[in-house]
């Protein structure tokens, strides 16, 4: 009954927040103050056409090199905690075969899915999306031969050094913007380039590259892992 | 906002709340990951709606394609347990 009656007293109040929240909002007739410095520069600054890519990878660079560690870490922490089940290997049970529609149509369809995360992640700084998107697409791609061929193997050797290369990769570059531009990860270590360009933006299309790899062997690999383990 | 992209967004909040409903207190397990999968991607045309293409498609791409999928991948894996 007491239970109750605090759930009730909580939605109550959530609703009361919600209800003035909503009640007091206006839309801001002109860009804040933050948003107006983003808005100006990033064209002059970043060169990047699409300007909340020049905002995650160049003005909070710092943030998306953290997310992408979260990430690592929590793939680390799936493969961690999977690799205990990976030596119940003896009586491998032999999974239901794919569906014939399933197994034909994911050979017309991953190329393209793979195709499509790598044009994602490849005009992050032209286009909406980039390389969280492009990477998760990839990952849908190998989730695809997956669910085809429940018994497929994919390489965790090669997944991992993909994986530990482009981080590498995207550190490296990131300080090399200390030497050779204003500060860490900061894309003017190549030429900013015309604005709209594939190759404009500075170092922005390598980056967002790296990460996009990087995210997507890191899915995969969680992807990977889940397939290989037998019991959990 | 116009007329039509209300009505747009208010009948995918809608959506979203049936769908978090049925998530949460459906009987079969699938169906939950579907209505959970629902709600992910009446968010992300949401977003879409509100002007943010980019969080849109990580709403799409992460939200309702991988997680959706990764939750049948383990229901798979789990199944022959505990039947709920």
């Amino acid at each position: 009954m007491i239970k109750r009656f605090a759930i009730l007293v909580m939605l109550l109040a959530v609703a009361a927040v919600f209800a003035t929240l909503t009640l007091s909002y206006q839309p801001d007739a002109e860009l804040n103050q933050t948003a107006r410095y983003y808005a100006e520069r990033t064209a002059s600054e970043v060169g990047s056409a699409n300007i909340v890519t020049a905002i995650v990878v160049t003005y909070r660079g710092l943030d998306t090199l953290g997310e992408v560690t979260v990430l690592f870490l929590a793939s680390s922490i799936v493969g961690l905690l999977l690799a205990r089940g990976r030596n119940a290997k003896l009586n491998p049970a032999k999974p239901l075969p794919a569906s014939e529609l399933l197994v034909t149509g994911s050979r017309l369809l991953t190329p393209l899915v793979m195709l499509l995360g790598v044009y994602v992640f490849v005009n992050g700084h032209l286009t909406p999306g980039g390389g969280f998107q492009g990477g998760s697409i990839l990952a849908s791609g190998v989730l695809l031969m997956l669910l085809a061929d429940p018994l497929k193997h994919f390489s965790h050797h090669l997944i991992s050094a993909l994986e530990s290369i482009a981080g590498l990769f995207y550190v490296a570059i990131g300080v090399l913007g200390i030497f050779l531009a204003g500060g860490f990860l900061d894309n003017r270590i190549l030429p900013i380039g015309e604005l709209g360009a594939l190759f404009s933006a500075g170092a922005i299309p390598l980056i967002y590259s790296l990460i996009g790899l990087k995210v997507g062997a890191e899915f995969s690999s969680i992807l990977a892992n889940l397939s290989a383990t037998e019991e959990l | 906002m116009s007329q039509l992209t209300t009505i747009v967004t208010v009948v995918l909040c809608i959506t979203m709340i049936v769908a978090a409903l049925m998530a949460i207190r459906g009987q079969s397990v699938p169906i939950a990951i579907l209505a959970a999968g629902l709600v992910s991607l009446s968010a992300s045309v949401v977003f879409l709606v509100v002007a943010s293409p980019d969080v849109a498609m990580t709403e799409a791409a992460i939200g309702s394609g991988l997680t959706t999928f990764l939750l049948f991948f383990v229901l798979a894996r789990v199944r022959g347990g505990e039947n709920d």
